[in-house]
This record gives structure tokens, sequence and C-alpha cells, in this order.
């Protein structure tokens, strides 16, 4: 072997070996940080802690059914807000609209997209929690809800898209107007890959803590209905995290574990729901 | 073959012995004194692509309850005329249609399009079903159509005239993607038939088929010529031959002839027409 194909081959290995390292080192982060929240967050995980409220400071035990029962009303809120509006926007984008208005839409929805999230916290702060005087869950839910919405605008796009030109042909070829064809072939059509993106989209926000800093607030207690500061996931895991106390860093560990679970757990049944309805069998 | 066509090089297709027989058999069984009533009429027509003119003065009598076929070189604008007949162009941006074509003497371009297109359906070159089960295939046409009658009965019928209900019964609500191309094929013509139109368009509906079932397909528009009128675009100048009443030879934009489709594949009038039907272009 000449030195010039000994030089290359080393190089070959070498550069093969850093590429695997750094895929190692990534996945590795990933199981490391699954693996930690789970013996972390495991321990202090019981009954209780789905049950009953957070305890005063100093009494040990409770748990953070407040906060639990907060998140689901604050990602319900945000699916209210934000679905319906990406979802339409994507129609429009992908089925409508000449040149320049779709470019304008596309281009806001990314720009939307990379806004940071504590600043959209403010916006929802200005638009909802001055005028109604009081942080709520409504307002927390319209902001979780203005995140939503450029992921599922984009997202329903593509997959519009992606349906092919021989079925809305068909449709239009019996008589289908536009949006007949849109509402009865392309979006059902569509569906599996759309609900995933809403789905991704509510999971991403699931965990934002700084948007709801100063709009949901935060809440030792129940909040009836929607116009009370309430707990969510997040906040309870900063505000715990950062506490002085050894119990409420544990609780935060469990909190956690509970969020990621919450949002694993929605993903399966949706999708096990979805995976049903497009056998195309009628029970 | 008994060779009706003796200008076509036989190709020993099984499918087109049946057919032939039974297009002599038809023909003294239609061949009524006088010409049979228009149903389309196609005057003068050019249609563009942006400034691309892709039909130039085409006039053309699509008669009732007959199979006319559109034959010609790919890209020659057969299919695109075809689409002319429902305003499917409509859905292609920047296309500009001059002329007439009217639909029982009424000028389609009159018409609201969606009406239009429930009496002139079509089949397209590659199966296309929704993805939806068999039933609901059938049945799309009716139900955004606001039918009232029993949609059962109206599905059932609509298979059987698309001859695949003995295939199908069974396994009406089953994805209609489970059923193999030929019958895919068929079900788009019975969810075609479906609204009862009076003209079906066809455009190249066999060309994604294997000889078997483009023998089917073929002998179903024998079956529906009597109650549909019938405009096919095919690549295949021996189905050309076996299914149609009259045929329209086009090239590069023109109507370069049309005549009954016995007269056109034995004695040509244009030395075009007889060069691209013996094969020696295209």
């Amino acid at each position: 072997m000449t030195l010039r194909t000994i030089w290359r081959k080393s190089l070959n290995a070498a550069m093969l070996s850093l590429t695997g390292l750094c895929a190692l080192i990534t996945v590795s982060a990933l199981f490391f940080i699954l693996g930690y929240l789970v013996w972390n967050g495991g321990k202090d995980l019981s009954w209780n802690f789905f049950t009953h409220l957070p305890a005063p400071v100093g009494e040990l035990g409770g748990g953070m059914a407040n906060a639990i029962v907060g998140s689901m009303k604050l990602l319900l809120l945000a699916a209210l807000f934000g679905v319906p509006i990406g979802l339409l926007g994507g129609v429009y984008l992908a089925e409508f609209g000449g040149r320049t208005m779709p470019f304008l839409v596309r281009y806001t929805a990314d720009l939307l997209n990379g806004v940071p999230s504590i600043v959209i916290g403010i916006f929802a702060y200005t638009i909802v929690v001055i005028r109604t005087h009081h942080f709520s869950t409504l307002a927390g839910g319209f902001a979780l809800g203005i995140m939503v919405v450029p992921t599922v605008i984009r997202n329903t796009e593509s997959f519009l898209r992606g349906v092919p030109v021989s079925l809305r042909e068909g449709s239009f070829a019996l008589g289908a107007n536009r949006w007949k064809m849109i509402a009865t072939v392309v979006l059902p059509a569509a569906s599996p890959g759309i609900l995933t993106g809403i789905l991704l989209a509510l999971a991403r926000v699931a965990g934002e803590t700084a948007p709801l800093l100063f709009t949901a607030f935060g809440n030792r207690f129940w909040s009836p209905g929607w116009l009370q500061p309430t707990a969510s996931l997040p906040v309870m895991i900063y505000t715990y995290a950062t506490g002085p106390y050894e119990e409420w860093h544990q609780q935060a560990w469990a909190a956690g574990l509970v969020l990621l679970g919450l949002v694993l757990v929605t993903n399966i049944v949706v999708r096990a729901f979805l995976s049903r309805g497009n056998s195309f069998e009628r029970t | 073959m008994n060779a009706p066509f003796p200008l076509l090089v036989n190709s020993g297709a099984a499918a087109g012995a049946a057919a032939a027989a039974k297009l002599a058999s038809q023909e003294q069984a239609t061949s009524a004194p006088g010409s049979p009533a228009l149903r389309m009429k196609v005057t003068q027509l050019n249609f563009f692509y942006g400034k691309l003119q892709a039909l130039r003065n085409i006039s053309l009598d699509i008669a009732t309850n007959r199979v006319t076929a559109l034959i010609g070189p790919s890209g020659c604008g057969k299919s695109t005329l075809l689409r002319t007949l429902n305003r499917m162009h409509e859905t292609v941006r920047q296309t500009r249609l001059e002329g007439e074509i009217a639909l029982d003497a009424v000028n389609i371009l009159s018409l609201d399009v969606t009406a239009l297109r429930r009496r002139v359906g079509m089949v397209f070159q590659k199966p296309n079903p929704f993805p939806k089960s068999i039933y609901d295939n059938v049945a799309y046409g009716l139900r955004i159509n606001g039918y009232s009658g029993r949609l059962d009965d109206a599905v059932e019928k609509s298979l059987r005239r698309a001859a695949l209900w003995d295939e199908v019964k069974d396994k009406l609500h089953k994805s209609a993607y489970a059923l193999s191309g030929g019958q895919q094929q068929r079900l788009c013509i019975a969810r075609a038939l479906a609204v009862d139109p009076e003209v079906l368009l066809l455009d190249e509906p066999c060309s994604a088929l294997d000889p078997v079932n483009t023998a089917k397909i073929e002998e179903l528009l024998f079956e529906l010529k009597s109650s549909c009128t019938l405009v096919i675009v095919t690549h295949n100048m021996q189905q050309a031959a076996r299914v149609s009443d009259s045929t329209a030879f086009i090239l590069t934009g023109d109507l370069i002839e049309f005549s009954p489709t016995k007269q056109m594949f034995t004695m040509p009038s244009d030395p075009r027409t007889e060069a691209y039907i013996t094969g020696r272009f295209g």
C-alpha cells in the first residue's frame, strides 16, 4: 500500500468514527434525560400525586392534581383557538389564493414560528390579562393557541398538497364544486397526516412555561371555570425545581414524568383511533 | 379475427376477437335508417394553454348512443379535446377556449359547470378511486348532488351496469384500494354512471390495464352504448377499431379526419391518417 492509500483509509475511518460518536452522544443524551426522569420522578410518584392539591410548605405528601387538570384545560383551549385557524389557513394556502397572499401568509407563519414564546406571553398578557384584569386559564390557552397556529398551518398545507391531482379531478368530474371536493375528498385523504401534525404541535406547547408565567400564572388550589389563574405542570416544575426545599425538587421530577406521560398517552390514543378509522371498515 | 379492418396489424389480442364479433352483430342491430341524433356538437374550437395553441379549428359531431373514438400520437391534443367536453380544462390555470361546444344544442359554457359535469361524466387514464369504501365511492356523486332516492338501490344498479356487482357485492364496505386495477377502473366507471350521465368521456381507460381487463372494459362499452353516449380517447388503434362507431384522427392540434370507424380503418381519405394507422409514425 502506498502512503496515499493509507492516509485515505485512516481519514475515512476517522470521519466514520467521528460521525458515529456524535450520533451516539445525541442518542445517549436523550436516553440519559429519559432515564433520569423516570428514575427521579418515579420514586415520588404515587396515587396522591394525581388526586391531591399541593401540600403547604413543610408538610410532606400532597400532589399536583390541580396542575394536571390545569394543563389539560390549557391544552384544550389552545386546540380550540389554534386548530381551526391553522387548519382552515392551511386549506387556504394549499387550495385557494393566488400568489402574493399565500406567500405573505406562509412567510408570516414561518416568522410566527420563530417568535420567542415569552414574547407571545407578553402579547397574550396585553390582549387578555390587562383587558380582563385577571390572570386566567383563558389567557394561557390563548397564548398556547397562538403558538399552535403556524405549525398546524404549514403541516396541513403540505399534507393537502400531497393528495394526488387525480382524486381532485375525479371529484370535479362528478359535479363537485371546489369546497365540496375539498371537504369530501382532499381533507379525508390527508386527515391522518394533518392530525399527526396537530398532535405534535399540541405536544410541543404542552411543555411551554414562559408564555404561561404571566398569563395563566399559577395557583396552589383548584381553579374553577376559565377566568381564574390556574396551575399548570410546566410552571409547577419551574417553581418547584427552583424552590429551596428538597421535597419540592422531588415533586418537580415527578411532575416532569407526568407531563411526558400525558403527551405520550394522548399520542398513542389518537394514533390508535386514527389507524382504526383509516381501514375503511364499517362496523 | 376475420379481418374487418385489413389495414390493421393483427396483434393477436385474444380480447379483440370476441369484441369484433360483437361489433359485427351490433352493426346489424343498430343500423337504423337515417343518421343518429346529435348529442354534442363542437364548432370551430380553438384552445390555448397560455400562449400555446393546443387545438386548432376543431369541428366534431358526437352522435347519441354511439362510441366516438379520438386517436392520434401523444401530445396531439386528443385528451385536451376530451377535457373541454365537460369543461375539465377549467381546473388548469391560464387556459383559453374559443368556439362553441353544444350539448343538446345548448352551449355548455352557458351551463352551470357542476350541472354540466353531472350530465357529462368522465373516467380517467389511471383508476382514481377515492380512499373510501366501494359503496361510498359509487354513492359519492349521488351524495354531493343531494340524491333523495334509496342509495343502496342506486349503488347496486350502477355496479351492475359497470359489470362489477358480482365481484364486490359481499365486500361493499371494504376499501376500494383492495380491488385490482381492472376492478378499480370499473368502479370508477360505476361511480361515473351513478349520477346517470348522458355522455361518458373516457380518457385512455385501459392504458393501465392488462389485456383481460381491457377486454372486460371494452365489452362494457358495448353494453353502455345503449343507454349512454361515449367518447373515448385511446392510444391503441385496434381498440378504436373494435369499440367505436366513428373515429377522429388528430395530429398536432388539427382534426385531420373524422369518419365512420370502418371507413377510417379501411380506406382513410387522408394520407397522414393512413400513415398513422399503418404504424409508419406516432
